[in-house]
């Protein structure tokens, strides 16, 4: 079971929505050209809480890049709130898998990052104590990246990522190294946040059981270059059980369209 | 063997109870100071009972001085139910003290008493002494020159070169122009500048700034450059994606990350610059340390050379241990950083 504190669904809708319109992406290997994402084309609504799943390498990442910012695609466009994405911006927050704290900087100065980098942190001090709070890491201030846990960087990431009040929350894999009890109470802790927040998220797993523990909507990927191959809706209430025949069943089709039905 | 080691148990096994019961002094502690000591003792007795085949002053004052060497690593010792922290360090300090002691005595043996070793080249260490006690004030206005070179020549190098460093692991434009002559220049020994540069500026002062900065620069450049350039690219994705600007990114995640090369290279131009300070105030500098000991040496004060050779040393590991100081501060944030 996902511990789960609110079982309210998200009240305020600042999420931002976004528009994937014939995203086509590739990389160059050894001079040789490697697509990774094939014509790609679907539409999040503002408040979902989407997951991504496929195989591994098949482009999930790749996507969630071109989401953030960081790189162009090759071909197609991608629209956040009908405005087409250019460059990063502070409203779409990236969690990657390894937490990435900067390890000159305390569990405070890395939270507030966002907020110095935008030069609002003189008005909105108080924001990176309530984030710390949200996080349960409020004790933890002072403390320096290499004194945390996995578990404790990682909600330090997602503490850096909450103070900016972000529209989007893109999660690359954000618990696919930490240990199953940490994995699953981070779980039950990122729900609650989105539940409270309203934000967005795009969740890249590579557990079908998180995505569906999780997630409002899973996308399936096909194996590289990445097309959709299946789009569930999953309207079930939080909290949710790992032992919900509906979820089972969904699990036993997902890992058919993923080619491995026969393991489970 | 088998016999003597049961014995010391015990000994060890009094010491610790008595420690305990913290009236008398730690057995130990008291055996290592008293051996250290007696070979201060025994400097003292050569000094005074063997007279000088030459004549040189201070013999008395070396004596003095040993005998209150050994002293105080007795009282220190003495004093260890008292003052744990003193015992400790007396008995921390003991065993090189000892050494130390031996050391004096066979060269206070070796010199002035037997005169087995060839003069003026080995003058005894009361001599040195009596260089401290009465040409004070030249080694300090010495010093004083030396460190005022070095703290200018230096601070333009460091400058200079980490800003080059920043440029160069940042801008690929910047690394158009800088790297080849970098390439060309930088290998080159600073020392190899000297001849030009004692005519190419007005004053030789001025030429061995140049030459130091030169030496500092070139280190400090390459290291900074290399941990810009080395800084893990998820650092930038996190900032960006975080709303930073390339100012920010710069300031405070490039240079930050790759603080750590740049003591590399700080302390790498450091030593450098040692050499480089030294052959400069002997070519052309009239001061400072380099020059004091080619003016002992003109001379034939080999006394005076000698205790500006010690000078110099306490004054390069001074400033070594200065930058390593200000290092494990900037630097705090890392576990396990190698101490100096």
């Amino acid at each position: 079971m996902v511990a789960v504190a609110a079982r309210v669904a998200p009240q305020t809708n600042t999420g931002i929505g976004l528009d994937i319109s014939d995203v086509s992406h590739g990389f160059e290997l050894h001079g040789a050209h490697l697509p990774v994402l094939d014509h790609l084309s679907f539409k999040v609504e503002p408040g979902e809480f989407v997951a991504l799943l496929g195989p591994s390498g098949c482009g999930k990442s790749t996507l969630l890049r071109l989401v953030a910012g960081l790189d162009p695609p090759s071909e197609g466009a991608i629209a956040a709130n009908g405005k087409t994405i250019l460059g990063p911006d502070p409203s779409r927050v990236v969690v990657f898998q390894d937490p990435t704290l900067f390890p000159w900087r305390n569990v405070w100065d890395n939270v507030a990052l966002g907020l110095e980098a935008q030069g609002l942190l003189k008005a909105r001090r108080a924001r990176v104590d309530e984030s710390l709070r949200l996080v349960g890491l409020s004790g933890f201030a002072k403390a320096y990246p290499h004194q945390l846990s996995g578990g404790m960087a990682q909600r330090v990431a997602l503490a850096r990522a909450l103070v900016n009040d972000p529209g989007l929350m893109i999660l690359d894999e954000p618990l696919g190294k930490l240990d199953s009890l940490t994995r699953i109470s981070m779980q039950g802790e990122i729900v609650r946040l989105w539940q409270a927040s309203g934000f967005t998220s795009l969740l890249v797993t590579h557990d079908i059981e998180e995505a569906l523990l999780m997630a409002t909507r899973v996308i399936v990927f096909s194996d590289r270059p990445a097309r959709v191959t299946a789009d569930k809706s999953i309207e079930r209430p939080y909290p949710r059980h790992r032992d919900d025949p509906q979820l089972v069943a969904l699990r036993r089709d997902i890992l058919g369209l993923l080619g491995l039905e026969a393991t489970w | 063997m088998t016999v003597l080691t049961p014995s010391l148990e015990t000994h060890a096994g009094i010491a610790t109870s008595r420690r305990r019961s913290g009236r008398s002094p730690d057995l130990a502690t008291l055996g290592r100071a008293g051996a250290a000591a007696i070979a201060w003792f025994a400097v003292a007795t050569i000094t005074l009972a063997w007279p000088d085949v030459d004549d040189w002053g201070r013999e008395r004052e070396f004596a003095f001085g040993s005998i209150a060497i050994g002293a105080a690593l007795i009282l220190g010792a003495a004093l260890s139910p008292w003052l744990p922290g003193l015992a400790k360090r007396v008995a921390h300090l003991s065993p090189w003290l000892a050494v130390l002691g031996l050391f004096f005595a066979v060269w206070q043996a070796l010199t002035a008493k037997s005169g087995f070793l060839p003069l003026p080249f080995f003058p005894p260490p009361h001599a040195l002494l009596e260089v401290f006690t009465d040409d004070w004030s030249k080694l300090l206005a010495s010093i004083t020159a030396s460190l005022r070179l070095l703290a200018v020549g230096a601070t333009i190098g460091a400058a200079v070169g980490f800003v080059t460093g920043v440029a160069l692991g940042w801008s690929k434009h910047i690394g158009y122009w800088i790297h080849p002559i970098l390439r060309f220049v930088g290998p080159l020994p600073a020392t190899a500048w000297l001849p030009i540069a004692f005519f190419a500026f007005p004053s030789s002062w001025s030429a061995s700034i140049f030459l130091i900065a030169l030496a500092v620069g070139f280190p400090v450049t390459v290291l900074t450059w290399s941990g810009v350039a080395a800084v893990n690219t998820a650092y930038y994705d996190v900032a960006r994606t975080l709303g930073a600007s390339q100012r920010f990114l710069v300031l405070k995640v490039a240079i930050p990350a790759a603080l750590p090369q740049v003591f590399v290279g700080l302390f790498m131009g450091l030593g450098a610059s040692f050499a480089v300070l030294v052959t400069a105030e002997m070519m052309g500098v009239k001061a400072g340390l380099g020059f004091y000991l080619q003016w002992a040496q003109g001379w034939a004060a080999y006394a005076n050379m000698y205790a500006a050779l010690i000078v110099m040393s306490l004054m390069c590991s001074g400033l070594i241990t200065i930058l390593f100081k200000i290092r494990d501060r900037v630097l705090s944030y890392q576990s396990g950083a190698v101490k100096w």
